[in-house]
C-alpha cells in the first residue's frame, strides 16, 4: 500500500523536473506525437493516382494563410457590412414611412372615437411608436446581415475564422473556440453566451462569457451604422460614403476584437488564472450553401427570433419614454430633469446626460438608444423618426453641439458598455452565479466609462 | 488485408451479437476513435442494433455498451466518446482517458479513418502511450479506394507495433479479421510492441527518473511511464489518483488476483 507521503514525493519530484524542461515542453510533446503520426501515415498511406491538390486544400492554403488569412477575413467582414449598410437604407425608409403612416391613422382613429389625448398618446405615440421604430430600423439590416452571415457559416468559413484567430486567443490565455462564440455575438450577445457551451474548460468558458459583450450585437449595429454614416461617411461623396461608413464600422468591430483579447488576457492573468487548453479543430469540407436552408435559418431562427425579442422590450420601453416625456414638473419633463442630473457625468466622458438617460432606458434592449436620445433632444414627448440622415445631423450638430468626439465616444460607449438585460439574465442562467452575472454587467460598463473618459480627456 | 472465406458475410458464423444481454461476459473491449470515423457503425456491426445507453458517471457524456460472442468468448464492448486526443481537459477526453487508465479494458480497438490517416494516428499514438493491448481498425477502406488512397495495413501494423486491420464497417467487410485480431490480443496469443514517442533527451531523462519513484509509490502499476509523462505535464487528475491511492489499489488488486478492476468499472460504470 502506498502512503500519501510517497505520492507527494513523486509529485514534488515531477514538479522539480518540470523546471529542467524547456518552457515549450508541452507543445513539444504534442508536436512530437504529430510528427510521429505524420511519419507513420506517410509510410502507410499513398496517394496512388496522380491527383492534384483538391479544391478545399487550395482554398484553405489562401484563406487560412498566416499572411493573407486575417486581411481576407477583414475584407469579407467589410463587404458584409457594406452590403448591409448600402442595402438597408431604402427598405428601412420605406418601412418607416409605412409604419409611421399607420401610427397617424391609428391616432386619428382614436381621436375620432373621442378617446382622451393621453390614451391616444400612450398607445400610439408611446407603445406603438417604440415598436415601429425598432421594426423599421432593425428588420432590413437583419434581413440582409443574417442571410449573409449564415451563408458564410454554411459555406464552412467560420471554422477557418476560428483557425485564423486561434493563436491570438491562445496568447490571451483563452480558448480558440472563443472566436466562434465571438462570431455568434455579432448576431446576438445572449446567443453568443449560450454558444460558449462548446468550450469545455470552465475557466475558458467564463472568459468567453464575460468578454462576449465586446463585439457589437445586431441591436447595436444600427447605432454604429448611423453614427458612421453621419459623421464618417459624410466626409466623403458618392459611392465612397457607404464604403467609408462600412470601413468605420469594421474599425469599431476591430476595436471590439482587441478589447475581447485584452480583457481575456487580463482575466486569464488575474481572477481566472490558467493556461489555454489544446483542442483539435476539424476544418470541414467547403459545401455549396443550400439556399432554402440559409433562408430558413437566417430569417426564421435568427431574424424573427431577435426581432420578436426586440419587440417585447421595445413596447414597454416606448411606454416609459412616453411617460417620462409627458409628465412635467416645473415646466420641464421628467426626462429632461433626469438628463440634466446626469449631464455632468455625461460631459466628463465626452457625451451628455441625454445619452446616458437613453442608455438607462435602453437596458432591456439596445435597439432603442437612438430614438430615445432624439425624443429628449427634440422635446416632442415621443420617439421621433427623422426623414433623412441630413436632418439628423442638423439636429445633433447644430442644435445640441455634437462634435466628432461625441460621435466617436458614443460609438465606443455603445461598443463597450454593459450588455442588455437579456444577455445579463443569460449569463446568470449559464453560470448559475449572481457574482459572475454582476461582473458580466459591471466590468464592461466600467471599461466603457474609463475608455470614453480617457478619450475625452486627451482629445 | 487478410482474405477469409467468409470475409464479406458480415458477422461470420462464429460471431453472435448479444445486444444488451450483458449479464455474463469474459472480456471487455473499449472502442475509441476520432469523431466521424464510423465508430458507431462498427459498434452496431459487432453488437447488433440493441445497445445499452446511459451516461458516464458524473458526466453528461453518453455511454453505450453492447455485447458479442466470438469463438465461444463473450465480450462486452464499451463505446468511448469520439475524441481527437487524450490530452486536453474536455469531458469527453477525460472519460475516454479514465476508462483506458482505470478501466483497463482487455483490448482497446481504435477506429481510424483510412482517408485521413495522419490526423487519426495522433489518437492511436496517445492510446498506445497508455495501453499496449490495442488493435487498430482502419475503417472506410472503400472510401479510401475511391479517393485512390492506398493504405498499406501491414506496414501500419508493423510501424505501430499492434495489429491493424482494414475494415468497411458499413458492409461488414474485414470484421472477421478484426475479431481474430481482438481475440489474439485479448488471449495474449498476439504479442504487441507499441510504438512510443521518445521526445528530447532532457524529457527522457526526466521520465526515467520518475518511473522508479512511481513504481515504489504504487507497486505493480503497469503504465508508470505514461503516469510520469502526465505528472511532468502537471496533470491534476493523475496527481490526485496517485495521492488518493487509486492507482496503487488498482495495482494491488491486479496482483492478488482479486476481481479485475476493469470488470467492476465496466459493469458499474465507475468507482
Amino acid at each position: 500500500m502506498t502512503s500519501r507521503v510517497a505520492a507527494d514525493v513523486v509529485i514534488q519530484r515531477a514538479a522539480a523536473l518540470r523546471e529542467t524542461l524547456r518552457s515549450g515542453f508541452r507543445d513539444e510533446a504534442v508536436r512530437s506525437i504529430f510528427t510521429e503520426a505524420t511519419r507513420v501515415a506517410r509510410r502507410a498511406a499513398r496517394q496512388v493516382a496522380d491527383r492534384r491538390l483538391d479544391f478545399d486544400q487550395r482554398v484553405d492554403r489562401i484563406v487560412t494563410s498566416p499572411v493573407l488569412g486575417l486581411p481576407i477575413m477583414a475584407l469579407l467582414l467589410a463587404a458584409v457590412f457594406w452590403i448591409t449598410v448600402a442595402g438597408a437604407n431604402v427598405p428601412s425608409a420605406l418601412l418607416a414611412s409605412l409604419l409611421f403612416w399607420i401610427e397617424d391613422q391609428g391616432a386619428g382613429l382614436f381621436t375620432a372615437l373621442g378617446l382622451p389625448w393621453w390614451v391616444t398618446g400612450f398607445v400610439w405615440h408611446g407603445v406603438y411608436k417604440g415598436l415601429a421604430w425598432v421594426v423599421s430600423v432593425m428588420l432590413p439590416p437583419m434581413a440582409i446581415f443574417f442571410p449573409l452571415f449564415t451563408m458564410l457559416e454554411d459555406l464552412g468559413y467560420l471554422p477557418r475564422v476560428a483557425f485564423n484567430l486561434d493563436f491570438l486567443f491562445r496568447r490571451a490565455g483563452a480558448h480558440g473556440k472563443q472566436a466562434l462564440t465571438m462570431a455568434m455575438g455579432f448576431g446576438c450577445n445572449a446567443a453568443g453566451v449560450i454558444a460558449t457551451r462548446v468550450i469545455n474548460s470552465p475557466r475558458e468558458r467564463l472568459v468567453a462569457i464575460l468578454t462576449n459583450n465586446f463585439v457589437p450585437c445586431n441591436g447595436r449595429f444600427p447605432t454604429l451604422i448611423m453614427l458612421a454614416t453621419i459623421f464618417v461617411g459624410a466626409q466623403f461623396s458618392g459611392v465612397f460614403t457607404s464604403i467609408a461608413a462600412a470601413g468605420a464600422v469594421v474599425g469599431i468591430v476591430g476595436i471590439g476584437v482587441i478589447f475581447t483579447l485584452a480583457v481575456s488576457w487580463g482575466l486569464s492573468r488575474t481572477v481566472l488564472r490558467g493556461e489555454a487548453s489544446a483542442f483539435t479543430l476539424e476544418l470541414p469540407p467547403y459545401r455549396r450553401p443550400g439556399v432554402m436552408r440559409i433562408l430558413y435559418t437566417s430569417l426564421i431562427d435568427r431574424t424573427l427570433f431577435v426581432l420578436w425579442r426586440a419587440v417585447l422590450t421595445a413596447a414597454p420601453a416606448g411606454a416609459v419614454i412616453w411617460i417620462l416625456g409627458n409628465i412635467t414638473a416645473g415646466g420641464t419633463s421628467l426626462a429632461q430633469h433626469t438628463a440634466n442630473f446626469l449631464n455632468p457625468l455625461g460631459t466628463a466622458i465626452g457625451l451628455d446626460g441625454v445619452v446616458l438617460l437613453a442608455y438607462i432606458i435602453a437596458i432591456p434592449a439596445n435597439e432603442i438608444v437612438v430614438p430615445t436620445m432624439l425624443m429628449v433632444y427634440m422635446g416632442t414627448g415621443q420617439m421621433t423618426e427623422l426623414s433623412s440622415f441630413a436632418d439628423l445631423k442638423t439636429v445633433l450638430v447644430d442644435t445640441h453641439g455634437w462634435t466628432l468626439l461625441t460621435a466617436v465616444n458614443l460609438m465606443l460607449f455603445s461598443l463597450l458598455h454593459n450588455p442588455c438585460a437579456t444577455t445579463i439574465i443569460t449569463i446568470y442562467k449559464e453560470t448559475l452565479s449572481k457574482k459572475w452575472a454582476a461582473v458580466g454587467a459591471l466590468l464592461p460598463l466600467s471599461i466603457a466609462f474609463l475608455v470614453t473618459w480617457i478619450v475625452a480627456t486627451i482629445w | 488485408m487478410t482474405t477469409h472465406a467468409c470475409d464479406s458475410c458480415a458477422a461470420t458464423a462464429e460471431l453472435e451479437r448479444m445486444g444488451v444481454k450483458l449479464d455474463r461476459f469474459d472480456r471487455v473491449v473499449a472502442l475509441a476513435g476520432n469523431p466521424n470515423t464510423g465508430k458507431s457503425t462498427l459498434f452496431n456491426a459487432l453488437t447488433g442494433l440493441r445497445q445499452h445507453t446511459g451516461n458516464w458517471p458524473g458526466k453528461t457524456v453518453t455511454r453505450a455498451e453492447g455485447g458479442f460472442e466470438f469463438n465461444k468468448v463473450r465480450y462486452k464492448l464499451v463505446d468511448l466518446p469520439g475524441t481527437y486526443s487524450l490530452l486536453s481537459a474536455s469531458h469527453d477526453e477525460e472519460v475516454a482517458r479514465d476508462f483506458l487508465l482505470f478501466g483497463r479494458p482487455d483490448v482497446t480497438v481504435v477506429v481510424v479513418d483510412a482517408t485521413a490517416l495522419e490526423r487519426n494516428l495522433n489518437l492511436v499514438l496517445q492510446v498506445l502511450e497508455i495501453t499496449d493491448r490495442a488493435v487498430v481498425a482502419v475503417n472506410l477502406m472503400d472510401e479510401a479506394r475511391r479517393k485512390s488512397i492506398d493504405v498499406d495495413v501491414r506496414r501500419l501494423s508493423r510501424d505501430l507495433g499492434v495489429p491493424a486491420v482494414g475494415v468497411v464497417a458499413r458492409t461488414g467487410d474485414g470484421l472477421h479479421a478484426l475479431l481474430e485480431a481482438i481475440d489474439g490480443v485479448a488471449s495474449g496469443a498476439t504479442t504487441t510492441k507499441p510504438a512510443r514517442v521518445t521526445g528530447t533527451p532532457e524529457f527522457q531523462r526526466a521520465v526515467s527518473q520518475l518511473v522508479p519513484l512511481i513504481e515504489a509509490a504504487a507497486p505493480g502499476v503497469p503504465n508508470a511511464r505514461w503516469i510520469a509523462i502526465r505528472l511532468l505535464d502537471g496533470d491534476a487528475q493523475v496527481e490526485d489518483a496517485l495521492r488518493t491511492g487509486r492507482l496503487a489499489t488498482l495495482a494491488a488488486e491486479q496482483q492478488h488476483g482479486a476481481e479485475r478492476f476493469s470488470r467492476k468499472i465496466a459493469l458499474e460504470g465507475a468507482q
